[in-house]
C-alpha cells in the first residue's frame, strides 16, 4: 500500500500516464481507500484540463503588423549566418 | 526558387530560410507568432514586455538560424529563445530581482496540501469566459517564474518533459519536481473558486 507521500510523488507521473502497471495499480488501490488522494487527484487533473481549455491568446493586430515590419526590415537587410 | 508558404513542410522550410529566403521564414513566423505571444505573456505577465519577446525572439531566431541543425523540432528551438527572452526581462524587472530564477529549490519534501474539497461538477460554467480567464491568469500569475514557466511549458504550450528540460537548460527531475509544485499550487488556488458550496473543506480530514 502506498502512503500519501508517495502518493504524491508519483501523482505527476500518474497524471501524465507514464508509470507501469505495477505502480498504476498500486496508485489506484490507494485514492479507492484514501478519499482525501482521491480528492486531490481529481481536482489536480481538472485543474490541468481547465488550463488545457483556455482560449488561446489572440494575437492583437497592431502587435503582429508591427512583428512583421521587424522581420520584414530584418529579412530585406541581411542572410543568417549558415553555420 | 520561389516559396510558395504553405507547401514546405517545416524541415524545408527551415532549410530554404537558412538559405535566406525571407518568404519561407516570413511563414515560419505565421505559424508560431500566436503561441510565442502567449508563452511571452505568460510568463512576463505583462504585455509590453511579451511584445518585445516576440519581436525578439524571431529576429533572434533569423539571426542564429545558422545554430540550428534540426536535432529538435524547429518550435522546441524558437520555444527556448523566447523562454529565454521572456527570463530576461523579468530579471530586469526590479521587483523580480529578489527572485532568483535559479535557486535550489527542494525536491517535494514540502509538497503540502492544505485544501482538499471536493469540485463542483462543473465549475466552469459558473463564470464569464472572462471571469474565468481572469481567475486561470491571477492563479499562474502567483506563481513563482521557477514554477510559472516549467507550468506554461508543459500544460499549456504542451511540450513535452524532455523539452521543457531543454528549452529551459534544466534536468528532467527538475521539470518534474517543478511541474508538480506547480500543479499542486494552481489546484489549491482554483480550489478556492471551484469547491463545492456547502461542503465542509475539512470533511474529508
Amino acid at each position: 500500500m502506498l502512503t500519501c507521500k508517495e502518493f504524491l510523488q508519483e501523482l505527476n507521473d500518474y497524471l501524465d500516464d507514464v508509470v507501469d502497471v505495477q505502480l498504476r495499480n498500486r496508485i489506484e488501490a490507494h485514492i479507492t481507500e484514501c478519499p482525501n488522494c482521491f480528492v486531490i487527484l481529481d481536482t489536480t487533473k481538472r485543474t490541468i484540463q481547465v488550463y488545457k481549455g483556455m482560449q488561446p491568446q489572440t494575437l492583437p493586430e497592431d502587435v503582429h503588423a508591427r512583428l512583421i515590419r521587424a522581420v520584414e526590415r530584418k529579412l530585406s537587410g541581411r542572410k543568417p549566418s549558415v553555420g | 526558387m520561389e516559396t510558395e508558404t504553405g507547401i514546405f513542410d517545416e524541415s524545408a522550410l527551415v532549410a530554404k530560410a537558412r538559405e535566406g529566403d525571407a518568404a519561407a521564414y516570413s511563414e515560419l513566423v505565421h505559424r508560431y507568432s500566436r503561441k510565442i505571444y502567449r508563452l511571452a505573456k505568460h510568463i512576463t505577465q505583462n504585455d509590453e514586455d511579451a511584445e518585445d519577446v516576440l519581436q525578439e525572439t524571431f529576429l533572434k531566431g533569423f539571426e542564429h538560424l545558422g545554430d540550428f541543425h534540426g536535432q529538435s523540432k524547429f518550435y522546441t528551438w524558437i520555444v527556448r529563445i523566447a523562454v529565454n527572452e521572456s527570463l530576461m526581462k523579468l530579471r530586469k524587472r526590479k521587483a523580480d530581482r529578489t527572485v532568483p530564477l535559479d535557486e535550489p529549490l527542494d525536491t517535494g519534501e514540502d509538497t503540502v496540501v492544505r485544501e482538499i474539497a471536493v469540485w463542483d461538477e462543473d465549475p466552469e460554467q459558473q463564470y464569464s469566459r472572462e471571469e474565468l480567464g481572469n481567475i486561470l491568469d491571477e492563479a499562474v500569475q502567483s506563481l513563482r517564474p521557477v514554477f510559472r514557466t516549467v507550468f506554461v511549458l508543459r500544460d499549456i504550450e504542451e511540450l513535452s518533459t524532455e523539452e521543457t528540460a531543454e528549452a529551459l537548460g534544466i534536468s528532467v527531475p527538475a521539470v518534474k519536481s517543478r511541474l508538480l509544485r506547480a500543479r499542486l499550487q494552481l489546484r489549491e488556488k482554483l480550489t478556492r473558486f471551484f469547491k463545492r458550496k456547502g461542503d465542509d473543506v475539512f470533511a474529508y480530514l
